[in-house]
């Protein structure tokens, strides 16, 4: 179960979820043999259409790699929410169900060495950059065993040893700083990239266009990924982008359209605009056709601004999990039963995760000043105004 | 007619060539390589490391030829700064003594000094590849390159977010927004990401940037290229402001603020540029941030300031001796966040008044701060209400700047209230 894409940097692999697939007593197809899909159509906007490939080949032990990591990122979610529900999970919480193919078909395609930043609907791109559900819920609960010990929560987790900056609370905010990665990567004279992730409401921030602009002129190697989701909160695309054609917006950069919905299709459309940008043409435009099951937060309901046909019709045509698993199915790799098995399995997982979050414990209270500057001499940030002394002294910074 | 654009007017004139030719921008495949190119020169010659040579960095024609032709030996070797800890003695004959500078100059010699001795430090912002409006930034590009010191777009709030993106990768940005008024389009960056990143993220990234701007009054900005917000970013956790009053103190305190692991705004009194002469030492140092000075020490009332703004206080301060024999002692605060709280405290329980003075509007600024914290800290030695004489609630005015700005004599009658209450 390994992927590895670039040769000679870290690989991503992470161990199957169960020994499940072993026990269905049909024989089923080994994994390393593969199998050619035709990819649906991509669109490109200032690059060259026949280019990008029609069709690619997966081996059964990817494609169930893909399935696992979704389904382990949906069931994560689905947990989260009902943590929400339950009061263990405060503020804000922005589900990914949906959108999963996106999260599995980049990591596919590019290596830890590429810098990745998102917007706060990032629970599972922590997931898939390597930190483990464990680590996401603690955060998402406000733990100690959090990335970020508890203090950044649902809309800010990171993976800073495999080049993850994580999630941004301000819209667009991750637009120049996706910039300044990219230049990092190309100052150290380094064939990293970065891709920098935001929605089709982020689309309209000015910053995206200020950042594009420094990327295309210094001919940066930087994805722009527009996850075009249909939504900005409850406002449509329809409503609010003045061009629905995402991956035209980049106007003077390259673009490319993908099917976000198809873990293949996103993993050979990055794949070629990350090639693109480590050969030092620029940025690319990407717009990822996707949807998002689930309302924009756990407090919409979703249903307000579209219709449940609507959400229906998608999941039962488009679902990422769904697709791969026809493909692993109908390759002849699985059985519904033998799936089931794996999915029984990462259940489980997922429910021990729940439990392991909902014990660990919370940051002690001293934490609240900690890391709001470096650390001074003493090893200890303090601000002023936080310590309360007996002498009615407050710290003195530094 | 922008203060930029006047103030290229005057540099054309004064010989600085603006019009410059097509210059070779970062972009495509060669930017690559001159990286690479440095970076693999850097690795394999370490020993050619013009570092530690300051006779070598005299030598060159870096500053302009007023400044180099001071006569050397009437200049002290080294100054001695009464910080609020204890005197600090910068430079030494042996690292090059002292050299006559301008402020501008002081800042051009640190962001020097500050590409010299760290390979991944970059200079960037509107117009820095030709100098800057200010020329704070002059022939740099052509001492470190094209991929070192390079122009942006007219973008503010990507310049920030872009330099913060750098900062959090490991690279030492050093930006430079025009004036500091265009610092409010950057504001969101600044306030949102680069103060928040090291938090939010339970330390695993710091955006450890400088954002140098040019701020305060010059005699004729207008609305838009004399404010001071330094308030705006001392009421954001998670950022350090700075701002120098001379020379001096602007190449210490912007050396240590592009080696903080934070993010530091770093505000330069624009009226003081070329204003502001004084003997700086050569050598590579750095002044310690969160450290106030005691500029004139005294007994009866403490005046507290930064920036330009101290300059005004120490003449009202001569002013309040020659016609009232008042003792005023004049602290720079020359950190604004962190601020030296013990500092002004200890000051004030020794004087028993205080005013405190700023150019920003009254309203929300740091005076306010200062003042709220001595009647916290220093209530019972208060002998007098605190005094703030600082700009007027109204946006910076144009035709009304004399009437604006807090000048000796508003300091002056402030003085004289406070010490005869
Ligand atoms: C600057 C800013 N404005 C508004 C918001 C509130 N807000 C949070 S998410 C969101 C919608 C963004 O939609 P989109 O970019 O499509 O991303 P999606 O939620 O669909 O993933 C809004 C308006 C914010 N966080 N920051
Ligand atoms: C937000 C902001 N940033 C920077 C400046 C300083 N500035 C004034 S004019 C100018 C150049 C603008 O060029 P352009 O838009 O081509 O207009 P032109 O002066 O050529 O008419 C700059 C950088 C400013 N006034 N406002
Ligand atoms: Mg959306």
């Amino acid at each position: 179960m390994l992927i590895v894409t670039v040769a000679g940097v870290r690989s991503k692999s992470r161990s199957a979820a169960a020994p499940a697939a072993e026990e269905s007593s049909a024989p089923l197809r080994p994994l390393e043999e593969t199998e050619t899909y035709d990819l649906p159509a991509f669109k490109t906007h200032r690059m060259d259409l026949d280019s990008l490939p029609t069709s690619t080949t997966a081996s059964g032990a990817q494609l169930q790699e893909y399935f696992e990591s979704m389904y382990r990122m949906r069931r994560m979610e689905t947990k989260a929410d009902e943590l929400y529900m339950t009061g263990h999970v405060r503020g804000f919480c922005h589900l990914y169900n949906g959108q999963e193919a996106v999260a599995v078909g980049v990591e596919a395609a590019v290596t830890y060495e590429d810098y990745l930043i998102t917007a706060y609907r990032n629970h599972c791109q922590q997931l898939a950059r390597g930190d483990t559900v464990e680590g996401v819920l603690s955060e998402l609960t406000g733990r100690v065993t959090g990335c970020s010990g508890g203090k950044g929560g649902s809309m800010h987790l990171y993976k800073p040893e495999n080049r993850y900056f994580g999630g941004n609370g301000i819209v667009g905010a991750q637009g120049p700083l996706g910039t300044g990665l990219a230049f990092a990567a190309k100052y150290g004279g380094t064939r990293n990239i970065a891709i920098t992730m935001f929605g089709d409401g982020a689309a309209n921030q000015g910053q995206i266009f200020e950042a594009l602009n420094m990327a295309q002129l210094w001919r940066l190697p930087i994805i722009f990924m527009c996850e075009n989701n249909r939504y900005g909160m409850g406002t449509s695309t329809a409503r609010a982008a003045a061009s629905g054609d995402f991956y035209t917006r980049g106007d003077y950069a390259a673009g490319l359209y993908i099917d976000g919905m198809n873990v293949l299709s996103v993993r050979e459309g990055i794949a070629y605009a990350a090639e693109r940008c480590r050969t030092g043409e620029g940025p690319v435009y990407v717009e990822m056709d996707t949807y998002r099951y689930k309302g924009h937060s756990i407090s919409d309901q979703g249903t307000g601004y579209r219709t449940t046909d609507e959400v229906q019709s998608m999941k039962a045509s488009r679902d990422p999990i769904d697709q791969v698993k026809t493909m692993l199915i109908d390759g002849g790799w699985a059985t519904l039963q033998s799936l089931k098995g794996v999915e029984r399995s990462l259940r489980k997982q997922v429910d021990a995760a729940v439990e392991f979050a909902k014990k660990a414990p919370e940051p002690p209270p001293e934490h609240l000043w900690k890391d709001v500057l470096s650390p001074s001499a003493s090893g200890e940030s303090v601000v002023r105004g936080t310590l309360v002394t007996t002498g009615g002294k407050v710290g003195t910074p530094l | 007619m922008t203060l930029a654009t006047v103030a290229r007017s005057v540099a054309a004139r004064a010989g600085n060539v603006w019009a410059l030719p097509t210059l070779p921008l970062l972009g495509g495949g060669a930017a690559t390589a001159v990286w690479g190119r440095r970076r693999a020169a850097l690795q394999t010659v370490p020993a050619v490391n013009t570092l530690s040579s300051p006779s070598a960095a005299l030598s060159e024609t870096k500053r302009p030829a007023h400044d180099t032709a001071d006569t050397f030996d009437a200049l002290p070797p080294s100054v001695t700064l009464p910080l609020s800890t204890g005197p600090l003695s910068v430079g030494t004959a042996a690292t090059g003594g002292t050299q006559q500078m301008n402020l501008f100059t002081a800042v051009n010699d640190a962001l020097r000094i500050a590409l010299e001795t760290d390979e991944s430090a970059v200079v960037f912002g509107e117009d820095v590849a030709f100098g800057g409006v200010f020329r704070c930034t002059q022939h740099l590009r052509d001492a470190f390159g094209p991929d070192r010191v390079f122009n942006t777009p007219l973008c503010e709030q990507g310049i920030a977010g872009f330099g913060i993106g750098l900062a959090a990768s490991g690279v030492t940005a050093v930006a430079e927004i025009q004036f500091a008024d265009y610092s409010l389009p950057a504001y969101d960056q600044l306030a949102n990401e680069a103060a928040k990143f090291r938090y939010r993220s339970g330390g695993a990234y710091s955006a450890g940037l400088t954002v140098r701007m040019p701020c305060g009054a010059v005699g004729h900005g207008g609305l838009y290229h004399s404010q001071s917000p330094e308030a705006l970013f001392c009421a954001t956790p998670g950022l350090k402001v700075v701002m120098p009053r001379d020379p001096v103190r602007a190449k210490g305190l912007l050396l240590a603020s592009i080696r903080d692991a934070n993010p530091v705004i770093f505000m330069e009194p624009k009226a003081l540029y070329r204003a502001s002469v004084a003997p700086t030492p050569v050598e590579d140092y750095e002044l310690p941030l969160g450290v106030a000075e005691t500029v004139v020490p005294g007994r009866d009332v403490t005046l507290v300031g930064w920036g330009a703004q101290v300059h005004v206080l120490v003449a009202a301060a001569a002013r309040a001796a020659a016609e009232d024999d008042i003792s005023a002692e004049v602290l720079d605060l020359q950190t604004l966040c962190p601020w030296d709280v013990d500092a002004v405290v200890a000051s004030v329980k020794r004087t028993g008044r205080l005013v405190v003075s700023h150019e920003a509007p009254l309203s929300g600024g740091l005076g306010g701060e200062v003042a709220a914290t001595v009647a916290a800290d220093a209530f019972l030695s208060l002998e007098a209400p605190v005094k703030r004489v600082c700009g007027w609630d109204t946006p910076f005015p144009l035709a009304h700047e004399k009437y604006y700005v807090p000048n000796v004599e508003r300091c002056l009658e402030a003085i004289k209230d406070v010490v005869a209450f």
